[in-house]
């Protein structure tokens, strides 16, 4: 067979046969079983040429709405920001995206210290000491500051406020129910974390506690509080924290956190129908030898030059195999290449501007939605999402939205009964003042 | 040109320099204190680099060239698949309709990008004769957990929770163990016999009544095809427990034997590497689960399901679901690509991609085998193991033999694994590579083992031609630096 990734010709396979020693390619293959060997080819979708895929698959991609070519108001753990155009071409360079994990460090020294900047990169915005070379996403990385806070304290309850991103919880139980660890919800007031019921439910058996900064209403926890409560019953106090408000808000790290944990799909990543995404892993120095995947560490070489290193791989599931705490082995190493690139090109500056024109444009659309006449129930600190009530289904709202280009807010009704008929809408730096004075002046037409 | 240090971006940093471009502020400003209580405001800056947009591109661009990527020539990393990473997958994963959708948005906005997960789900199940798959998991090892869970849920929804035993050969892939201990499991070892594929006499002392699962690569870490498949599954159903198929050597099979047919009742993929990823650096991967009917009730949810009008639907009413693995629906820009390859492929295609995978494995052991000692002499299928047993006595090392190879522009095979051969070189040369990339790197493998006899130096000194050489990595273990610190002053 021809074809443009196969090059080996006629007579290359000839002589390769001849060298080999058999006479043909079958052979290869006489050690399978006859009773399960395959006959014949698979039933799948004949070949195309590239120019006739690429016009199918373009149009199957024109069948979706986009947030290009619609306003989208839409966030709930995912957003709609600014991405450096610079982003993609830093990981279009093949070098980076057709290598595998650096495990030769002499050829991998591009990967690697692109890495140790991604690391040093998470603990600033942070303010912990030290971060891991990436997790698969937000959700998965809090599952496995779980599993890490139960195998350190050896104890088997976590705790999750009811504030933590719905789908975030579900992998946290899923994960749990593999390591036979409780899973009990704090319930929430006022849309933030409720204290008092903290109180109650922590007892000498809680391994951690789990809150999201900001959380998934777009209030901003006071995390000191629950952190010092969380430390007087001797738990570890994990945070989901959005990276991109940290440009803005006191880092957990200053606020005790043990471990902070979330996505940098903020920085330059595009929504991507759910992924890849980048989740991040942050803690203290106290912890580093129990942190999941890969740490990339500074060393020399023979003649002194400084270079890097995967290195603390005795953790690892490769070495330690039955007794590894975790099993991640590939991560999410593209995906935290390119948040270096974002949060390099929007530097110690722009991080700050960028997270402050969230709050503020979300500040005005709070404000615009309440003198347009709407309740917005929760009036704590905001990040860049607000909640607004409404008259009519979310859903319903939403589908008459997307005739006008806007893609409107997250229904949260479909996982907060409590909350039917609430929206929880996102306003990024990308939104403008046009934009969102269109959305509240739309939203009240459809919900009288 | 390469004695000093390669900078770090930070070092580039020059307070009031900027590489962003963010809109214009153009609604009323606020100071933060009117919209955050005290302490809430941070007082220290994150200290981000501060740097011109051309210098951000010099610093990437100078890394770059300090990478070995496929594109950068030869990478025959046993065990991974570093097959080429065609070109049209990047611009169909960028196509702003598949990049810049949210995962949240209303499921009659996304019909487009369901159909295409719907296309591929319904390809993998043909391919690996499966019932089921689900897309979710977001790479290799997050599969095997993922489908240990269901086999755990599978178990009790029978009354039988009290399986608790994992069975896993010693020549497994690392991660199998782990996520067997992840998902609750005890792992138990079968061993390998001399024909390098599992002994049946061990595998038939371990199982029980306690056995919950046999974990499979096959071919094997070895590249050998575990020809007695049929009876090994025999063994573990006669017991009770199910058979799980580790997907990572799927190259070597396709259109050749397919799980489903093998007796395995499930199955996970890499699809970064059979199905062309690509590797990232180390991710992202996608890794997909096929399941067989029984173990359908137990997938993780949403299940996207097809509807009677011919719409996708996410379904979450699943009663028995082990619950989500993942936010969201998993990797869909690298499911985006390996649909693209698949499509780009076709029937023939895949076939073909397994017989030159399989050719070019055996040609490279055929040429091979006199200077380096084959510890499994018989017909492999899309990698071999190679023993560097020989040279050891010589002084010198598989990882010296590996370093050597940087000299020559190659990026070294997998070594010291399986763990089962002594100074294992494990070399998948994948079907993209020409016959003239696999002779000069045979060549110079032939080198090397002549060296090593004639001046053995040249190698345990090894590499000498790229831009660092040998680090100190004990150093780095028992003082560890995982970031950068400014010096003042």
């Amino acid at each position: 067979m021809v074809h443009r990734y196969l090059p080996m010709t006629e007579q290359d396979r000839k002589d390769m046969l001849a060298t080999i020693g058999v006479e043909s390619v079958d052979e290869l293959f006489s050690d399978i079983p006859e009773s399960v060997r395959f006959q014949g080819l698979y039933n799948i979708r004949e070949a195309k040429s590239e120019s006739a895929l690429l016009k199918e698959l373009k149009q199957l991609a024109a069948k979706n709405e986009d947030t290009d070519s619609n306003v989208s108001f839409l966030g709930a753990g995912i957003y709609n920001h600014y991405k450096p155009v610079i982003v993609d071409h830093v990981i279009s360079r093949s070098e980076f995206y057709t290598a595998y994990t650096p495990y030769q460090p002499e050829i991998s020294q591009g990967e690697l210290q692109a890495i140790f900047e991604f690391q040093t990169m998470i603990a600033e915005l942070t303010g912990m000491d030290l971060a891991n070379s990436s997790m698969y996403d937000g959700g998965t990385s809090l599952a496995e500051a779980g599993m890490l806070a139960a195998g350190h304290t050896r104890r088997k309850k976590l705790l999750v406020s009811e504030a933590i991103h719905p789908e975030y919880r579900d992998v946290v139980a899923t994960y749990a129910y593999g390591q036979s660890i409780e899973i009990v919800l704090v319930p929430t007031n006022n849309g933030v974390t409720d204290i008092e019921q903290l109180k109650e439910l922590i007892d000498d058996n809680t391994a951690g506690v789990m809150v999201q900064y900001p959380n998934f209403f777009g209030q901003v926890e006071d995390l000191q509080t629950l952190g010092d409560i969380t430390h007087e019953a001797k738990g570890l106090f994990i945070v989901s924290a959005n990276p991109l408000a940290l440009g803005i808000l006191t880092p957990p790290g200053k606020l005790g956190a043990d471990i902070t944990v979330g996505d940098a799909q903020v920085f330059g990543i595009p929504e991507s129908f759910g992924g890849p995404y980048c989740g991040y892993f942050a803690t203290t120095t106290k912890l580093m030898r129990k942190v999941p995947g890969r740490l990339v560490g500074e060393t020399v070489d023979q003649e002194g030059r400084r270079g890097y290193v995967l290195t603390l791989q005795a953790r690892e599931q490769h070495i330690r195999r039955e007794k590894a705490t975790s099993n991640i082995c590939s991560n999410q190493a593209l995906l935290a290449l390119a948040a270096s690139v974002a949060m390099t090109a929007l530097g110690k500056k722009g991080v700050q501007e960028m997270a402050k024109q969230n709050i503020v444009k979300t500040r005005y659309a709070k404000n615009a939605f309440e003198a347009a006449g709407f309740t917005v129930p929760f009036q704590g600190a905001h990040f860049n999402e607000i909640v607004v009530k409404t008259n009519k289904a979310v859903s319903d709202i939403n589908k008459q939205l997307i005739e006008d280009g806007i893609i409107g807010g997250f229904d949260l009704g479909r996982t907060y009964p409590e909350l039917e008929n609430h929206v929880l809408l996102a306003v990024t730096e990308l939104r403008t003042k046009e934009e969102i004075d269109a959305l509240v002046e739309k939203m009240g037409a459809y919900n009288a | 040109m390469h004695n000093e240090n390669q900078s770090l971006i930070f070092e580039l940093s020059k307070e009031g320099r900027v590489g962003y471009s963010l809109p214009e502020l153009d609604v009323q400003d606020f100071d933060l204190t009117e919209l955050l209580p005290e302490g809430f405001v941070r007082e220290e800056a994150a200290e981000l680099p501060e740097v011109a947009e051309l210098d951000i591109m010099r610093h990437y661009t100078a890394l770059s060239r300090r990478n070995h990527g496929v594109d950068s020539g030869f990478y025959p990393l046993g065990s991974c698949t570093m097959k080429y990473n065609p070109k049209i997958n990047e611009n169909v994963a960028r196509l702003s309709g598949f990049a810049n959708i949210h995962p949240l948005q209303d499921e009659a906005t996304v019909q487009g990008a369901m159909e295409l997960l719907y296309e591929l789900q319904t390809s993998l199940v043909e391919i690996t004769g499966m019932d089921e798959v689900t897309l979710q998991p977001a790479a290799g090892a997050h599969g095997e957990w993922t489908a240990l869970m269901m086999i755990r849920a599978f178990h009790e929804a029978n009354g039988e929770g009290h399986r608790n035993k994992v069975i896993v050969p010693d020549s497994a892939h690392g991660t199998n163990p782990a996520s067997a201990t992840v998902a609750g499991f005890e792992t138990i070892t079968v061993k390998s016999n001399e024909d390098g594929l599992v002994d049946l006499d061990d595998l038939r002392r371990v199982v029980g009544e306690d056995t919950a699962a046999l974990m499979l690569t096959n071919p094997n870490t070895l590249g050998l095809f575990e020809e007695n498949i049929l009876e090994m599954a025999e063994i573990i159903h006669g017991v009770g427990g199910k058979v799980y198929y580790d997907g990572a050597n799927l190259n070597a099979v396709m259109s050749k034997a397919r799980p489903g047919d093998m007796g395995f009742d499930c199955v996970h993929l890499n699809l970064h590497k059979t199905f062309t990823g690509p590797h990232g650096g180390g991710g992202p991967g996608s890794g997909p689960v096929g399941v067989k009917a029984d173990l359908i009730p137990f997938l993780p949810k949403p299940v996207l399901v097809k509807k009677e009008d011919g719409s996708f639907h996410f379904d979450y009413d699943r009663p028995q679901t082990i619950g989500r693995v993942k936010p969201y629906y998993g990797n869909f820009g690298i499911n985006v690509r390996a649909y693209t390859y698949i499509r780009t492929m076709g029937p023939d295609g895949l076939k073909a991609v397994t017989e030159y995978a399989v050719l070019n494995a055996n040609y490279m052991m055929r040429r091979l085998e006199s200077y380096f000692d084959l510890p499994y002499n018989r017909h492999c299928k899309h990698e071999f193991v190679l023993s560097g047993r020989r040279q050891k006595k010589l002084g010198v090392r598989t990882l010296d033999i590996a370093k050597r190879l940087l000299d020559f522009g190659y990026h070294p095979p997998t070594i010291y694994f399986p763990l089962n051969v002594e100074e294992g070189m494990m070399i998948e040369p994948t079907e993209t590579e020409s016959k003239e990339t696999l002779d000069a790197f045979c060549d110079a493998m032939i080198q090397i083992a002549k060296e090593t006899e004639e001046n053995p130096s040249i190698v345990q000194e090894a590499p000498h031609t790229t831009v660092i050489s040998r680090l100190d990595e004990t150093r780095a273990a028992r003082t560890p630096i995982l970031r950068y610190t400014k010096i003042e002053g």
